[in-house]
């Protein structure tokens, strides 16, 4: 396989664009692998590939049921940050985002990260003290990027807000991450599935797991739509439908609810907006960043009910045009390109899980909802970590599934043990 | 947009209702053990077809519904009050 290089593209540019290889192989899938990966998302692929680099194990596949990155992986609105304050997840984000910051460098494949700031809105002076605490946290636990603006600063840096005395949410101030971000959500799925693959990993698409064979406390085989796969260790990767491939294992009940988030995308537009702004009032939420080809790239709240369809609806469109047009009312004529929605796992708390399971070798990440991508790399990273030794990492013991048993959440917004009122 | 056929208000628009949750949950008593509690705060089943669940019709009557409602397709199957009563309740008092 070719690596890239600047000479490389230079020269393929000269050539008719004819020296470029497959960028993985399509495996087809073997009787045997020491880790199978369930779920061809972000989460699955990063997994394996830090299987293959930090620990040695070449002899894994990754099985997933469509096309890779056609899950959530490529569903979302490409947000990066690390501006947590809950202990556990602070470490956790800040890790993932420094494993961004040379991500493309790593995978030799470029990413697009773009670290052009991530801006949340505040508008009355409670969520001004409150902002300052966390960000206060944050910045004497390790990332010095996050900064409190005031109204002087907010306007010369991001002029197109709504800053009128009569603005339905008037603005005060801004909370601030620098090193935030966007980054090209398909790239990064290519990036590591080529890169595990290059290390030996199987990616092997179309292959949908349908049932779980289980010898007293072990998972012996997977059966999949192309046969079934003895699998030494097993990792869950499937981001909304963990309950489902949960139930094939035997295993009973979780603290997970399917719900659906919907993602929205304009015409491509002029450069208008240079940051990440996000915007949390009461019931409204909404977030809007620019994409590289002009693209107003935005979202808000979940569905509210619990949903498995992968398809948007009429109510939530509503909400976000009217949160959009209360921010940013120049986005009034804008057109909508398009609009869709992906299935994730609401925990009860908000937080995800990353750890080991009642059964022997089977492996659990899930649980994620508004913040599953930023935390692909660090997702993929610790699980690796965790089914190469055994044990969790000083930085996920908290995020196993008996928290809740031993009186803890890890709750960042305050909701509760509703998964409806997260986000 | 899903339709509910509010038994008090007749067929609305989902957007009045304000979902409640999964309404197979029995809380225990108060006094129950602590796994019981768990159990019903934290564990769910997250049936992926039809499941009963609670909606509120907070822009009309107010009432807590029970619904059967698939949560692939968003087909409704059944809805009835909460509070069984209710309805003989309202028919005796006109
Ligand atoms: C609209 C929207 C906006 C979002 N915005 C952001 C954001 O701005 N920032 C952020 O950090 N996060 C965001 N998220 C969350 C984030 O996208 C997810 O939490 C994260 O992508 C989940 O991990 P994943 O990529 O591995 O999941 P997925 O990409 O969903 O991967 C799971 C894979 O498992 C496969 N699978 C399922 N069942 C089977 C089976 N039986 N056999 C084989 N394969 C199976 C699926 O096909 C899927 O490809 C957003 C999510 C949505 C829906
Ligand atoms: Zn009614």
């Amino acid at each position: 396989m070719t690596r890239f290089s600047a000479w490389n593209v230079f020269w393929n540019g000269m050539t008719g664009q004819k020296g470029w290889d497959r960028q993985w192989r399509d495996a087809t899938p073997k009787a045997h692998y020491d880790v199978v990966v369930i779920g061809g998302g972000l989460h699955g692929l990063a997994t394996a590939y830090y299987l293959a680099k930090n620990h040695g194990i070449h002899n894994v596949a990754v099985l997933e049921k469509g096309w890779i990155g056609g899950g959530n992986a490529g569903r979302n609105t490409t947000i990066v940050r690390s501006n947590y304050a809950q202990p556990g997840n602070r470490e956790f984000y800040e890790h993932s985002l420094k494993l961004w910051e040379n991500l493309s460098h790593e995978l030799n494949y470029n990413v697009m990260f773009s670290q052009r700031s991530h801006i949340a809105l505040l508008h009355s002076p409670g969520a001004v003290d409150g902002a300052a605490r966390n960000y206060n946290t944050m910045r004497r636990t390790g990332a010095p990027d996050a900064e409190i603006w005031g109204l002087p600063q907010l306007k010369a840096t991001v002029p197109h807000l709504n800053y009128s005395a009569d603005a339905r949410f008037p603005i005060m101030g801004a909370a601030v991450q620098k090193r935030a971000g966007t980054a090209r959500h398909d790239a990064v799925v290519w990036g590591y599935a080529r890169a595990a693959d290059q290390r030996g990993v199987d990616v092997i698409q179309n292959c949908e797991v349908t049932g779980i064979t289980r010898e007293a406390g072990r998972i012996t085989t997977i059966q999949t739509s192309r046969g079934p796969i003895m699998a030494g260790k097993v990792a869950l990767s499937v981001a909304g439908n963990t309950s489902r491939l949960w139930g094939m294992a035997g295993l009973g009940r979780l603290p997970i609810e399917s719900h659906k988030l919907q993602a929205f995308v304009s015409e491509p537009l002029k450069p208008l907006l240079d940051q990440v702004v996000v915007f949390g009032m009461g019931g409204a939420h909404f977030y809007i960043s620019q994409s590289d080809k002009g693209g107003m790239v935005f979202g808000g709240d979940l569905d509210w009910y619990k949903s498995y369809a992968q398809r948007g609806n009429l109510p939530i469109v509503q909400d976000v045009a009217e949160a959009a047009m209360s921010v940013l009312p120049c986005l009034g004529r804008v057109k909508l390109l398009r609009h869709w929605a992906g299935v994730v796992d609401m925990s009860m708390d908000g937080s995800h899980f990353l750890c080991k399971t009642p059964l022997d070798n089977l492996y659990l990440n899930a649980g994620w909802n508004y913040g599953g991508f930023k935390a692909s790399p660090a997702a993929g990273w610790y699980l690796a970590d965790l089914v190469a030794n055994d044990r969790p990492d000083e930085k996920i013991r908290n995020f196993d599934l008996k928290r809740f048993e031993r009186g803890l959440q890890i709750d960042e917004r305050g909701a509760g043990p509703d998964p409806k009122l997260h986000g | 947009m899903i339709r509910i056929h509010c038994p008090f208000c007749g067929p609305r628009d989902h957007s009045e209702f304000s979902y409640g949750g999964d309404g197979s949950i029995t809380y225990p008593a108060l006094d129950a053990p602590m796994e019981d509690w768990h159990d019903a705060v934290f564990l769910r089943e997250n049936i992926c077809g039809v499941q009963t669940e609670t909606w509120q019709h907070t822009q009309g009557c107010r009432m807590w519904l029970s619904i059967d409602r698939d949560t692939m397709t968003h087909e409704i199957h059944k809805v009835r009050p909460c509070h069984p009563g209710v309805k003989t309740l309202l028919r005796t008092e006109q």
